[in-house]
């Protein structure tokens, strides 16, 4: 017999409700319920960082986190950072800039985790942006690009040294 | 989607107990981190899950009027990394919680079910040991507190009792006062990875800076996390100094018990850990402000 | 000019956004669900399969066991297909089948509403297995008696090759000539991409479509149909964006099954989304290589004789066959030439998942022995390393008789004194060559070469469309296929000035549809931007012909005198510009007097190879009472002909460093030696390197462009992933003598060397 619950929730801002089946994901609910499909499966046990979306600020595997969880919650994916007519974000913009972009399935993962470093609002070393982004697993880029992109944005986003 | 036969969200630690009365088989789940991975493989199947993400009562680090540390169970491991009453008071487990999995698994994974599911590499449970946690579990008979020595029974068993959650871990105040801690974790990789080998160790100098006490645990030693006694007798009263780091290390391999895995080999694993054993006092006298 | 320039990739801002959509993302969410079931056995035969308890399961449609499907055997590898039955693959695979070979093997499927259900049928269907004996190990399984996967092929061995240059025996008779005798072995390791394998399948019209995570849409399609014994027009093959290949996605996959399930359901859609764990032991693994290697040197350092030997673990069933091995073997006598080698490489079934294409095809493994050979010997004749390679190296002007590659440019030496400026090699490995101390220094460096494309082995061809719309844009198409690297955006660059046009009036069609795309054999031996400009040159000439005629007509100027530059028809003796492209397109379509659609196509077959080149150069720092190594800094420096987008190049270099860090010192599929069982099919166990694993990475070019490339480049997708773990392994030697000839070099390997070597002295305990 299958169980089901209603979550109401907040995603990319907006005010959402779906009916979902209590063993889906978060991941399940946002790419079936709402065709989020930036939210891509990797691994299935929070290894590999492709799934991953804010969760009331804070980055969660979508993929090891029950829909039925997300009630009440703000749920942030890549689809909630570019503006009405398509503008992109500073982060997204530097992926491109730096040549951070490959195959382009970890990205999505890649940018909610630079998001949330960013919104921070500290400053980190590079290694310390490397200890932020060690959750998500790269086969293209040897991560190189990637990390520059999240410096080089997080210190425009605070002044000083590009 | 999961192999679920029934899902049940605790609305109250109450809740929870009456909830696991009711199906007294039911898995308990917490950050669901290794629960939801447990049920990719191929031995559980329809499970009855009581979930107590939900429970905020149980999220959050208290400082007692006695000095004594609260963390509620549900605290996630970056909430502990960086919480500010560890970091002045027991870095050393703000630091052991900061090695777990990547920060996605830190933002989920909580100190309840890292200790809960019994398993010997769990990044916290060798620093809950050096430092003489208590568990406290809630049930239907009312609260019990139990030394985490006493608390794992073997491998992936712990005294949990049925009807009963896990509400808290407590860090007693003198087993920390005073006293200058080191984490180490030993891994194939960074991040993301588990423990070959974990090891925990802080020590309390006396005003001679000579060693009043030290205390040192392990993840993966032995079947579940194991304090090392006589390395501990070893050198209390010892001077500060690279002599007692070896002494202590020396004595540390005789306690532990490692076993041949495909993980890594027996004869490997005890000279990591001889080799963490020094180093960590070492870094621990250190911090207690000895010069090495 | 685009060609040459950091423009950014044409697909970027959509992946940015999370709009590119892969095959998951494609499939509605009504799809039936596929699931494998796998063999539990290493070796043995299906007696009988239960399936009543899981037919029972709500939810399940149908199971089909390996005695429902039809016997019928087809090739798996990413090859072209070869009109002569001599050089056609092995074919060796059912949809499933009865004779497991390895843990993991395909025996039986479920096909259910959802995935639980499907799992939980999976768990209820019991088998019963008649087990034999099994053997892990390439040398293990070549003696007589050992088990024997395959009875065509005697002792194991799917394929056997040879070189004799010289002569080996008479040459060894020399005085005072010095012998080293070494072994090197590698592991079996994954591609791991981030994107799992996944296909779905659906009828139309009577045909199959199946849309699959690709790199080989043409291939698949023949392949396909070959399995079902259907008219290859039958079947349709949709390749779209794909997260990440390497050569995995190089293998015809579950494309078969699940087309076939799908005709037998009637054509409703069913989706085969392969779990990770099965990606990992049931999809394709990189050859596990052993190498052997016996040199014949004078005391200063001249090669006189040398003799390798390799054997290769295939795994259970052909796939790409002995050519992995063949490639690797070929590349030790032109690395390094010396006037008397023999060479033999075997290719050897084993008990193991299966080996095929993953990105170096052999050469990394031959790089990791040969490379680290060098430095071996270096270090016993007391030379430098990098002395025996610059005296040893492959020569200016080398020719190689088969491929008919030349060594055109000084391009060896070029890469080497650039990474070793870099690094500042000369002088770091001299000092960090007298260390004591627990923490320790090295650098390390590695050479390689490499080919472009598989000519004169196969065919070498790429198909060409490009489509002219109203605004003077372009659709171009090619079977060349996108799988991360970027080539759509290397395509367009070299489109745009081949045609004559902005770079943003290229429109790449990036999904290869085998309805409506272009002939070409997709994304392997870093081909594609090579035997593509060919096909993309030929195909804008013959464009250009068209509009520039269309012109004449227009302006009654000769053609000769006629240009197209930028998006204008010029008129070059006054630099006039007459008109639009876009006017003259639309003028085309629409004209009342002389209507035509302009449109291009060819195909240009390539008859023609070229040497790659490079190095890597890394610095380790060791802590020996740890048994860690970490990296503190790399590069790779490659000649790779002229860049077509020097920022995407770069990319693709520090992609393949970083494969090659996790090829040196942590990644390895471990086994069972007493089921076979793959022991670490997750990506916890299976160390891939993360952000904290990799000091930041450097990518160095020499570009000499490539005389038989219109563009004047030549292969970059593979190479950078070769020299890598042989660089590694030459700077951990540097730092602690210490030479670790088996990788990954990972702390339980360096414990028992260091133990060996007394560097650590083991407790005794109890």
């Amino acid at each position: 017999m299958t169980q089901y619950q209603v979550v109401h929730c907040t995603i990319n801002g907006k005010s959402c409700e779906a009916v979902v089946d209590v063993r889906a994901s978060l991941a399940d609910m946002l790419r079936n319920n709402f065709r989020l499909t930036s939210v891509k499966k990797g691994c299935g046990v929070g290894e590999c960082g492709a799934c991953n979306v804010l969760v009331d600020g804070e980055c969660f595997n979508s993929c090891i986190y029950l829909a039925v969880w997300a009630d009440g919650k703000s749920i942030r994916t890549v689809e909630g950072l570019t503006g009405p007519n398509g503008e992109l974000s500073d982060i997204q913009q530097a992926f491109i800039d730096e040549g951070a972009v490959q195959c382009g399935f970890c990205t999505p993962g890649f940018i909610m985790s630079a998001v949330e470093i960013l919104e921070s609002g500290k400053r980190y070393t590079r290694d310390e942006i490397r200890r932020q982004l060690s959750g998500h697993l790269c086969r293209c880029t040897g991560y190189e690009n990637i990390i520059n992109a999240v410096e080089k944005t997080m210190n425009r986003r605070l002044g000083g040294d590009e | 989607m999961f192999d679920f036969r029934s899902y049940a969200a605790a609305a109250s630690v109450e809740d929870a107990v009456r909830l696991l009365a009711e199906k007294p088989n039911a898995v308990i789940m917490a950050g669901g981190s290794d629960v939801l991975i447990k049920m990719r493989s191929r031995d559980m199947s329809q499970v009855d899950v009581v979930s107590i993400y939900g429970l905020d009562e149980l999220r959050g680090i208290r400082l007692e009027p006695n000095g004594d540390i609260r963390i509620g169970s549900l605290t996630s491991f970056s909430h502990i990394e960086h919480d500010e009453t560890v970091n002045r008071l027991i870095p050393v487990l703000s630091q052991a919680a900061g090695t777990v999995g990547g920060p996605q698994i830190r933002n989920i994974g909580t100190i309840g079910g890292n200790t809960c599911n019994g398993v010997t590499s769990a990044d916290t449970a060798s620093t809950c040991f050096a430092l003489d946690a208590i568990i406290e579990l809630t049930g239907s008979e009312g609260v019990r507190h139990v030394p985490i020595v006493g608390f794992y029974l073997r491998a992936g068993k712990v005294d949990i009792r049925p009807t009963e959650i896990q509400t808290a871990v407590i860090i007693p105040r003198d087993s920390y006062e005073n006293c200058f801690g080191h984490y180490q974790k030993y891994a194939m990789r960074n991040a993301m990875d588990i423990a070959t080998l974990n090891c925990s160790v802080n020590v309390r100098l006396n005003a001679d800076g000579a060693i009043e006490r030290a205390r040192i645990a392990y993840g993966v030693a032995g079947p579940v996390p194991m304090r090392a006694g006589s390395a501990e007798a070893a050198v209390c009263g010892m001077p500060a100094g690279e002599d007692a780091a070896h002494i202590f290390a020396d004595a540390a391999i005789r306690d532990i018990n490692p076993r041949d895995s495909w993980r890594a080999s027996k004869a490997f694993r005890i000279h990591i850990a001889h080799e963490l054993a020094v180093r960590g006092l070492t870094e621990s006298m250190r911090r207690a402000g000895a010069t090495i | 000019m685009n060609v040459g320039k950091s423009v950014p990739r044409v697909d970027a801002y959509d992946k940015v956004t999370g709009r590119t959509q892969y095959t998951d993302d494609l499939c509605p969410g009504d799809a039936l669900v596929i699931r494998v079931l796998r063999s539990t056995v290493a070796n043995g035969r299906v007696l009988s399969m239960d399936i009543s308890k899981a037919q029972a399961v709500p939810g399940v449609v149908r199971i089909f066991t390996c005695f429902d499907v039809p016997k019928l055997a087809f090739p798996t590898a990413g090859h072209p297909w070869s009109t002569d039955p001599a050089h056609q693959d092995v074919a060796d695979r059912f949809l499933l089948t009865d004779r497991p070979r390895f843990c993991g093997d395909d025996i039986g499927a479920v096909v259910a509403e959802n995935e639980v259900a499907a799992m939980q049928a999976l768990r209820l269907i019991e088998v019963e297995y008649e087990e034999y004996p099994f053997v892990l190990d390439a040398q293990e399984a070549m003696k007589d008696g050992a088990p024997l996967l395959h009875e065509e092929f005697p002792n194991n061995v799917l394929g056997h090759s040879s070189i004799r240059i010289g002569n080996y025996e008479e040459a060894i008779k020399e005085e005072g000539l010095i012998r080293f005798d070494d072994w090197y072995d590698t592991p079996t390791v994954q591609h791991c991409h981030i994107e799992n394998f996944i296909c779905t399948a659906r009828m139309e019209n009577g045909r199959i479509v199946v849309t699959s995570s690709t790199q080989i849409p043409h291939i698949a399609r023949r392949v396909v149909a070959q399995a079902l014994s259907i008219p290859w027009g039958d079947v349709r093959v949709i390749k779209p964006y794909i997260g990440g290949g390497f050569g995995n996605k190089q293998d015809v996959l579950y494309e078969p099954l699940c087309a076939y399930i799908c005709r037998e359901l009637g054509g409703v859609l069913v989706k085969l989304d392969m779990p990770r764990e099965e990606t990992f032991t049931s999809t394709r693994v990189r050859h596990a290589i052993r190498n052997h290697i016996i040199s014949y040197v004078r005391p200063d350092g001249t090669f006189v004789a040398r003799k390798l030997e390799c054997f290769s673990n295939q795994g259970a069933y052909a796939s790409h066959g002995h050519g992995v091995a063949a490639k690797g073997m070929g590349a030790f006598p032109q690395l390094y030439p010396c006037p008397n080698v023999e060479c033999d490489a075997y290719t050897v079934f084993t008990n193991r998942p299966v080996a095929g294409a993953m990105r170096g095809y052999g050469i990394p493994q031959a790089m990791f022995a040969v490379e680290s050979n060098i430095d071996d010997i270096a270090l016993r004749l007391g030379m430098t390393p990098m002395a025996l390679r610059k005296k040893n190296l492959m020569p200016v002007g080398y020719t190689d008789g088969f491929s008919r590659n030349v060594n055109y440019y000084d391009s060896f030496n070029q890469c080497l004194d650039k990474g070793a400026e870099y690094i500042d090699y000369y002088r770091k490995h001299e000092e960090y060559s007298r260390q004591e101390g627990n923490i320790r220094r090295g650098v390390g460096c590695a050479a390689f070469w490499y080919n472009t494309a598989v000519w004169p082995i196969s065919l070498e061809s790429s198909s060409c469309r490009m489509v002219l719309n109203q605004d003077g844009s372009i659709q171009l198409q090619l079977g060349e296929t996108e799988i991360g690297q970027g080539a759509d955006t290397a395509f367009a660059q070299m489109a745009s000035d081949a045609v004559g046009i902005p770079l943003e009036r290229v429109h790449v069609v990036s999904c290869q549809d085998t309805d409506v795309a272009p002939f070409g054999t997709g994304a392997y031996a870093s081909r594609q931007t090579y035997v593509g400009g060919f096909a993309i040159k030929q195909t804008a000439d013959i464009l250009r012909g068209k509009i520039l005629s269309y012109a004449h007509e227009l302006t009654r100027m000769p053609v000769e005198i006629l240009d197209l530059v930028d998006g204008n028809i010029i008129r070059r003796t006054d630099n006039q510009a007459l008109m639009t492209l876009a006017e003259l397109a639309t003028t085309a379509l629409y004209s009342l007097d002389h209507s035509v659609h302009i449109t291009a196509e060819s195909t240009y077959q390539v008859k023609s190879n070229a040497y790659s080149f490079g190095c890597c150069f890394a610095e380790v720092e060791v802590d020996i009472s740890a048994c860690k190594v970490r990296l503190i800094d790399m590069i790779n420096v490659h000649d790779c002909g002229s860049l077509i987008n020097p920022q995407l190049a770069g990319a693709q270099v520090h992609g393949g460093m970083s494969m090659a860090i996790g090829y040196g010192l942590s990644e390895q599929l471990q086994f069972d030696p007493k089921t076979g069982r793959v022991l670490n099919d997750n990506l916890l166990d299976y160390k891939l390197s993360t952000t904290l694993d990799h000091p930041d990475l450097t990518a160095g070019f020499v570009e000499n462009p490539e005389p038989t490339s219109v563009f004047g480049t030549k292969a970059l997708g593979e190479p950078p992933a070769c020299p890598g773990a042989p660089a590694i392994r030459n700077a951990i030697l540097n730092a602690t003598g210490v030479s670790m000839n088996t990788i990954p070099v990972n702390p339980h390997r360096l414990f028992e060397a260091f133990c060996k070597a007394g560097l650590i002295n083991t407790k005794e305990v109890n």
